[in-house]
């Protein structure tokens, strides 16, 4: 799976370099134009095939834009204390819950570190009740003092989350599923054959901060519409009220309608859950309102983008490791390629 | 002008479905327009020639309303929803909202809250769609739902749901009718998603490239009983914005609209709001930049089901956009 790759590749936001190397490396042969552009993006461009028995073909003029997002959550070395430890913050959204004790990775040497916590037999009565917030957590790399530290991790040199990618039957765990599962879906649709239209893949920069890298890919693009391919919240895990779950596992992809960051073009939708229906593909619509995506900033692009999101749905997100469904998987590649397959200039077309 | 406002704000389309909505308005300009095209997003963009060497005006109201949208069935087959836009849960309690399919649901509130008098939260609020399972609840997550309530005019204040900003849609339109010459080109947009991320004007002025950009929108009012103070009242003429939180008007485009209407002795006010934007915020920082600005009707309850306007200030805010068209 090209999503082990992905996965154990390290990039917080704003440094997205290896997880782009094995971007490059697993897309070079299966697009004919590809380029980084000046925020680190990767942009890809597969042709339409020429077939003219298709019911589609024709159309290949359609602008279709498809976007993954490399990077991940993480740390940022800002400060020092005498005694060698790092003192970081929260590079994207991070819950501090999961931070005490937890195994990163510090530098593009991945020098191994550790957050520093206190025993267990060492707290105070109530103590371990609290949450320490990420200003009061320090980063233990084993420095002799404030020299070697500054040496070994200058300042603003990102740490990040290690975690191995495992198989485990039905179910993956790993780091990152948000977005590498996006980039892994949209390197397995880049692979595949030709689309009647000329695909443009965007595995983008700097989501987690902001949706910068999608918004001037999507300038660059001038996509007709567009698909962030996403790993989102399952949160499928029991709970005291019957009032969500966000997705849950298993149960096929995820397609927004709705999020924080934009309302998603219903003909888009609909071309998706029409699919669905019809190949008896599992799916979900995800819970309306929840989180934001690269939609967010493509849809904004130049005179508007018709875009729509999906996603495989993760347990887990913004921890050290997250767990997908390899069906849940499988199922959104097939949902996408077989969506894209069914995608004509009619299916943009307004009825008023 | 009564029977076009009924027509607008009984019209179901919350942010991201103004299919609806956009017919409705298509059907009233189509005769007036020189040429009409909906955009990427699904923005109403109307032309008008201008007759003479003028300027690139946008005019824009937007077409889409706040709602509810559904985020899970229970098994009983109740309804738990987020907002489309922004919704005070005070005003949910009891309401009945209405479904794209002409299901009804009542909001209900769970009772046993921790504390009671505290303003509840959207999450402990359910629609009630009279359903006895999720199986055969007729609703499913992701499906809109806009709140109902009959328009109502009495006196001169007019009473309806999506007053905000269907009132601008009328006046839009009301001023394009009455539009006999101008020397500058016209574009009235009729945007969507304005209450979710004002997306539908920024991607339209993207397009159309303006030389100025007006927002036609509603306002809050400090004219009720212990409300926030602010400067502006219902019946008092259209606001002339200065400021909002989101944006400051060129004060180029406000000093016009003030010198048209004191020309032509049209009441006008301005306006200062301290919490609230329009589709002007987004419209000025497209491209290399647009002067911007916008006039408001003044409106109480804004985002509740019972929004109240004053219909002199709805002609009056006709009037003042015809004097600011029909001169160069």
């Amino acid at each position: 799976m090209i999503l082990r790759e992905l996965s154990e590749a390290t990039g917080v936001s704003g440094n997205e370099r290896e997880v782009r190397a094995v971007v490059l490396d697993a897309i070079q042969k299966h697009a004919d134009e590809v380029r980084v552009d000046t925020m680190g993006n990767v942009l890809a461009l597969k042709h339409g095939a020429d077939d003219s028995d298709s019911p589609t073909a024709g159309h290949r003029h359609i602008r279709v834009m498809l976007s993954a997002h490399m990077d991940e959550v993480g740390l940022m070395v800002v400060g020092y204390d005498n005694d060698g430890f790092l003192k970081v913050r929260a590079v994207g959204g991070i819950d501090p819950r999961l931070l005490p004790g937890t195994l990163l990775q510090v530098g593009p040497d991945h020098i191994p570190g550790v957050i520093g916590t206190k025993p267990i037999h060492l707290l105070k009565e109530k103590e371990g009740q609290k949450v320490p917030q990420i200003e009061n957590l320090v980063v233990d790399i084993g420095a002799k003092g404030k020299d070697e530290a500054q040496r070994l991790a200058p300042l603003g040199t990102y740490a990040h989350f290690v975690t191995q990618f495992r198989e485990l039957g039905p179910t993956v765990s790993g780091k990152a599923f948000d977005d590498r599962a996006g980039c892994a879906v949209l390197v397995e649709l880049l692979r595949g054959a030709r689309f009647h239209f000329d695909l443009h893949a965007a595995f983008t920069v700097q989501e987690e901060v902001g949706l910068r890298g999608a918004r001037v890919a999507a300038y660059a693009i001038e996509p007709d519409c567009a698909f962030a391919l996403e790993g989102t919240i399952a949160d499928d895990i029991p709970k005291d009220k019957d009032i969500s779950p966000t997705t849950e596992l298993g149960k096929g992809p995820a397609i927004t309608v709705m999020d924080r960051s934009f309302v998603a073009d219903r003909r888009l939708v609909r071309l998706l859950t029409d699919t669905a229906e019809e190949l008896d593909i599992p799916y979900q619509i995800k819970q309306p309102g929840i989180g934001g995506t690269d939609a967010g900033a493509i849809h904004l692009a130049r005179e508007g983008v018709p875009s729509v999101t999906v996603a495989v749905p993760c347990r887990y997100i913004h921890s050290p490791v997250a767990l997908l469904s390899v069906d849940d998987f499988n199922n959104t590649v097939r949902l996408m390629r077989e969506s894209l397959s069914r995608l004509t200039p009619h299916t943009l077309t307004r009825r008023q | 002008m009564k029977d076009l406002i009924r027509k607008l704000v009984e019209t179901h389309s919350p942010s991201g479905t103004e299919e609806n909505i956009r017919a409705v308005i298509r059907a009233e300009v189509e005769s007036v327009a020189d040429e009409l095209r909906v955009d990427p997003l699904g923005s109403l963009v109307v032309h008008k020639r201008g007759s003479g060497d003028g300027q690139r005006i946008v005019l824009d109201a937007h077409m889409d309303e706040i709602g509810v949208m559904v985020t899970h069935v229970d098994e009983k087959g109740f309804a738990r929803f987020t907002s489309i836009g922004g919704v005070n849960p005070l005003t949910c309690v009891g309401a009945r909202v209405a479904f794209a399919d002409r299901t009804v649901g009542v909001i209900g509130i769970e009772e046993k809250r921790e504390n009671n008098s505290k303003i509840p939260k959207l999450e402990q609020l359910y629609i009630d769609v009279g359903a006895t399972s999720g199986d055969d609840c007729p609703v499913h997550v992701g499906d809109p739902a806009v709140f109902t309530r009959p328009f109502v005019a009495q006196g001169t204040r007019l009473i309806a749901k999506a007053m905000d900003d269907r009132i601008g849609c009328a006046v839009l339109i009301e001023t394009l009718v009455r539009l006999t010459d101008t020397p500058h080109d016209v574009f009235l947009v009729f945007s969507v998603q304005e209450e979710t991320t004002l997306s539908g004007a920024r991607t339209s002025t993207y397009g159309i490239e303006p030389d100025m950009a007006i927002a036609v929108d509603v306002t809050r009012t400090g004219d009720r009983p212990e409300c926030h103070p602010m400067a502006v009242e219902l019946g008092k003429g259209p606001a002339v914005k200065v400021k909002d939180s989101r944006m400051i008007s060129h004060p180029a485009v406000r000093d016009l609209l003030v010198r048209r209407a004191k020309e032509a002795d049209i009441p006008y006010q301005l306006e200062v709001l301290e919490r609230g934007t329009t589709d002007a915020a987004a419209m000025q920082l497209v491209r290399s930049g647009v002067p911007s600005g916008c006039l408001s009707i003044p409106c109480r309850y804004i985002h509740s089901p019972s929004e109240m306007v004053d219909e002199r200030d709805v002609e009056n805010s006709v009037r003042l956009l015809l004097e600011v068209l029909q001169s160069a």
